[in-house]
């Protein structure tokens, strides 16, 4: 069926729910998302051909450039379906990324049903099949779609099998779409129309609607996206968000198709965006209900959460004077990441930073990533680390987010989080990663074929272990072919110490960890050789020592510098000796004085990476 | 590759200085180096801007020849009052690599145009396979008092290491002839650090030196420059690293060995027997004197004003041909940058640096440095700055901590 003719296209804030489709579709990151969404705009005709641009939908240019989508969107498509009716589909786009499950899962439940969108060359992949379950316990209508049939190495008959065994339905109701070529697209817009059940809520109750996303805009402030569930949302009166109580003018309410138009409100079932001129995401939060002030709704919608930070790390100015530069980019960066929270930090080491909690680790490398490329800072990130909750011999109990701050002696447990993680893979790969997941304290909670080459393996692991460097291990070990999904489970008691690193008999906090009783050792060992590669020689012996509580458990020697000084000037060229003199300068403005051993920036940010050391020179 | 010139401002074609800089000349000694960038085979460890005959683009050493006399009358033109040259040097290169008669032009031509002191050291550098008897009595002849030999080891591994083509016989009959032709005033070249060389082979080395009796001593580490054949040797891994630690237990045991000798180091990589058989034009280059480098790639220092010239042989003949300075561009150093070098250059004399230039902080530093055993304790209550031996090995070090707020 084609596009819906625009004199044709039902009007928001009166489109009677049962021709609205609101639906999300669910992918693993490459599998062709922005893509497919680029062509539906183009069939349904919202975005003409001359100014189409490829991932549409995706705004950050670290989303395009990843290939992630970070923060959802919500498309408003008209499309006549098979029997000649005029509907309308929201599409709902979805964060691809573990860190942002508690996201998705809002989104998910501002829709009825899902495109499972599956890459045909390659299969389902955890994080696919994660949403996947989270869209099944919605009750979402799931609609298989196998994508990239143009590839040569396409299989889709094979992967068809692979997902009608995963959703318990029949190979042949998978779609077969190329979001290159076009090819299906109308077919699964008809799909679309027949299979995904249309909203159902009580346009005379009170108003209720949810937010499954919130953006700052630098033009018009934040911007709320939102799914109505009751009732009526109209301009120009007051809403209140039900979780805080605070109440706001609404300036703007409209649709996005795809660029936003204002409407005369947004009707049961409707998906649109809001504008009240909040300044800062945390004020309008992602799983909230949004109400009428005059006429609130009694019970919130169910599945608000706020954001819990599950990983720290400190995040230093390279240069101590961009200090306040870092500050403001934080709150800056804070006004569109409700779940980024930060407080100041002191590093004897380091100086003056700020220790920062994220979701997860693609989180916290979003952040860095942001922060030196758009506000141009430099910055050293400590090893991240997950929050312990220790209990003293006393009973008191102690909440530790920064390794250095964790108690020395008199502790009668200490809880570490833990996660249920689910690993997708070949199955020549499955002793490789029962490997390394033992390796990493990882218990096996369950083992299932998804075909006769894949199997899904189902662990509990410490969170501790898999920020480590556990998804870089497991893929360079299964040759990229492994996917990783994990969630939180809770926590366990474990005999966890703190390790410090000494350096000539002063601790530098930025390298203390907190790592398992049975890896302090190697730990201590590694540690010590990897920066006894990386500080240059001072001119006394420097030891380094690894050192839990105080008993030292590794030691290494730095030696002592004999012979700094250049033989002769050649031929009375003493501009380059001066120069020579300058860059040496230069370069000891760059380092940081640890006690009296001075350490370059370089050895910090290798130090703290899990890369091999290389050596100074 | 030689190695690169710095960066600086363009220098002016008719090689005129500020007046200020020639104003200046006379408040300092006056000296010549001429630049002979000439090699029968280039060395693997060596970055000097020299060029053997396959790489000279058709350049004559006639052509050359003529090319020095035109700069020496350029540079007569931009400091016509010029004191007479208290020292002049041929560096290289390989000087003796020129007939006898051209040094003699050149000598001569300085001669008519500034005048040499009476008592002016006139050195020459010397490799001991390109000289004999006869080119020695050549070079005396012409008013040349000064030679060095460029010895290297006296151990015939380290010299291969080295691509160095004599023998170490060969020295010992250079030495001999030398004495022989008049040259009262003898000085010996060493490198030590060569990838493979002990403490033995230098040990051997400087007993071998030493019992050729000369006046003078230079001990240079080796020092791997990028782009050498040596650099790609030790990168291919065919040669060990250069062992800084060996090379400090090296310098060490050469201040010892030449002490006991009765040389006595008068700067980090220079040694001799009584104050008047140091080298004065090497003394000139860290006292900050005046003077003009002649020659391609060349280097000179005239108040405060820093130049240096073209480095290829073909460049430099043809600007000089044309009437051009061959000046590739120059430095005017300020007020700060003259300090810098001050601090820098005169540390690294055993007279040492003067304590009134240094700043508060650099005082407090020097003080450190007494402490650490770096600086020596009665010179500093003297008011001045002088390495100790353990000093001499860490300048560098001492001098960054020395400008530690400039």
């Amino acid at each position: 069926m084609p596009a819906t003719p625009p004199g044709r296209v039902p009007q928001a804030a009166s489109t009677d729910p049962s021709v609205l489709r609101n639906f999300c579709i669910i992918a693993h990151i490459d599998h062709g998302k922005s893509t497919l969404a680029d062509r539906m705009l183009q069939a349904t005709g919202v975005v003409e051909q001359r100014l189409m641009r490829a991932q549409y939908l995706d705004r950050m240019d670290i989303e395009r450039e990843r290939g992630i989508t970070i923060k959802s969107q919500a498309v408003r498509l008209p499309w006549t379906g098979p029997t000649g009716t005029d509907h309308i589909l929201n599409m709902i786009d979805t964060p691809g990324h573990v860190d942002f499950t508690y996201e998705v899962s809002r989104s998910l439940a501002a829709c009825e049903g899902a495109v499972l969108l599956v890459d045909s060359a390659q299969g389902i992949e955890a994080q696919t099949l994660a949403n996947l379950y989270l869209a099944l316990e919605n009750d979402l209508q799931v609609i298989p779609v196998l994508n990239k049939i143009d590839l040569p190495a396409a299989q889709p008959d094979k992967y068809a099998d692979e997902l009608a065994h995963l959703i318990g339905c029949e190979p042949d109701d998978c779609l077969r779409v190329s979001g290159k070529t076009g090819e299906g697209v109308e077919r699964l817009l008809d799909e679309i129309v027949t299979l995904v059940p249309a909203p159902v809520g009580d346009p005379d109750a009170a108003a209720r609607a949810m937010i499954f996303d919130s953006v700052y805009d630098t033009y018009r402030g934040v911007v709320t996206y939102v799914r109505v569930i009751d009732g009526r949302l109209t301009p120009r009166e007051r809403i209140k968000m039900m979780s805080s109580g605070a109440t706001h003018e609404m300036l703007d309410i409209g649709v996005i198709s795809p660029e936003p138009v204002p409407t005369q409100g947004l009707g049961v079932g409707e998906v649109g965006y809001l504008i009240t001129g909040v300044k800062d995401v945390r004020q309008s939060r992602v799983g909230d209900t949004v109400t009428d002030a005059p006429k609130p709704a009694t019970q919130a919608l169910p599945g608000f959460r706020d954001p819990k930070p599950m990983v720290f790390s400190g995040l230093f100015p390279v240069d101590g004077s961009d200090y306040p530069e870092l500050r403001d980019a934080l709150e800056r960066l804070q006004l569109n990441d409700a779940a980024l929270v930060w407080e100041p930090e002191t590093s004897t080491a380091l100086g003056f930073g700020f220790r920062c909690g994220y979701l997860g680790l693609l989180h916290l490398e979003i952040v860095r990533e942001r922060l030196e490329r758009e506000f141009d800072l430099e910055l050293i990130s400590t090893a991240p680390n997950v929050v312990y909750r220790v209990v003293m011999e006393d009973g008191s109990e102690i909440v530790v987010t920064n390794p250095s701050e964790f108690p020395v002696g008199k502790i009668a447990e200490v809880h570490e989080p833990v996660v249920r993680a689910t690993v997708l893979a070949p199955s020549e790969f499955i002793g490789t990663i029962m490997e390394l997941c033992q390796g990493r304290r990882g218990q096996l909670l369950g083992m299932d074929y998804l075909s006769e080459e894949r199997v899904e393996l189902r662990y509990s692991l410490p969170l501790a272990e898999i920020v480590f460097d556990f998804f870089d291990q497991l893929k360079s070990r299964t040759r990229g072919y492994a996917s990783l999904d994990y969630e939180q489970s809770g926590e366990q008691v474990a005999e966890l110490v703190k390790v410090d690193i000494l350096l000539h008999g002063d601790t530098v906090d930025a390298f203390s960890a907190v790592v398992h009783k049975d890896k302090a050792y190697t730990y201590g060992v590694a540690m010590a050789q990897k920066l006894k590669d990386l500080i240059p020689r001072q001119q006394f012996e420097v030891p380094i020592q690894a050192a839990i509580g105080a008993r030292i458990i590794a030691r290494e020697n730095i030696r002592a510098i004999r012979k700094d000084v250049l033989a002769k000037c050649y031929g009375g060229d003493i501009s380059r000796k001066r120069k020579l003199l300058e860059k040496q300068k230069e370069g000891k403005k760059r380092m940081k004085m640890v006690g009296r051993v001075e350490v370059p920036q370089e050895a910090f940010i290798a130090a703290l990476s899990n890369e091999e050391a290389t050596p100074k020179k | 590759m030689p190695s690169a010139l710095p960066d600086g401002e363009p220098a002016p074609a008719d090689g005129r200085l500020p007046d200020d800089a020639v104003k200046g000349v006379g408040e300092r000694p006056f000296a010549a180096y001429v630049h002979v960038p000439f090699c029968a085979a280039r060395c693997g460890y060596c970055d000097f801007n020299t060029y053997t005959a396959g790489e000279l683009q058709g350049v004559s050493q006639q052509q050359y020849v003529g090319a020095v006399l035109a700069e020496v009358e350029l540079a007569r033109h931009v400091l016509p009052h010029a004191p007479p040259l208290a020292s002049v040097f041929f560096g290289g290169g390989t000087p003796t690599l020129l007939a006898p008669g051209d040094q003699a032009l050149i000598l001569h031509a300085l001669t008519q145009s500034f005048g040499v002191k009476e008592d002016a050291e006139v050195t020459t550098e010397a490799n001991p396979e390109s000289v004999t008897a006869d080119s020695l009595r050549a070079l005396r002849a012409s008013g040349i008092n000064r030679v060095s030999f460029g010895m290297q080891s006296a151990v015939p591994s380290v010299l291969a290491t080295l691509d160095r083509a004599h023998t170490p016989g060969r020295v010992v009959e250079a030495v001999r002839d030398a004495r022989a032709v008049g040259f009262e005033r003898v000085s010996l070249d060493l490198i030590y650090g060569t990838p493979g060389e002990t403490l033995d082979d230098w040990r051997a080395t400087l007993d071998a030196a030493l019992a050729l009796e000369p006046d003078h001593l230079s001990a240079y580490s080796l020092i791997v420059e990028p782009g050498t054949a040596l650099a790609r040797r030790i990168a291919r891994g065919e040669l060990a690293q250069v062992d800084d630690d060996l090379q400090a237990d090296m310098y060490q045991a050469a201040d010892e060995a030449l002490s006991a000798a009765g040389l006595r180091w008068y700067e980090v990589s220079n040694w001799a027997g009584t104050p008047e058989q140091r080298c004065a034009h090497n003394l000139s280059y860290w006292r900050g004197d005046d003077w003009w480098g002649f020659g391609p790639g060349a280097h000179s220092h005239v108040s405060g004003v820093r130049w240096w010239n073209v480095k290829h042989p073909r460049a430099y003949a043809d600007r000089l041909a044309a009437g051009i300075s061959p000046a590739r561009a120059r430095e005017v150093l300020d007020g700060t940058t003259r300090q810098v070098e001050r601090v820098l250059l005169e540390v690294r004399l055993s007279e040492g640096l003067d304590a009134g230039q240094l700043s508060g902080a650099g005082r407090g530093e020097a003080e450190l440095l007494v402490g650490e055993g770096l600086l020596e304790a009665n010179a500093w209550a003297s008011g001045r700055v002088v390495l100790t031996g353990r000093g001499r090995l860490l300048a560098d070090l001492v001098v960054r901590r020395l400008l530690v707020d400039v």
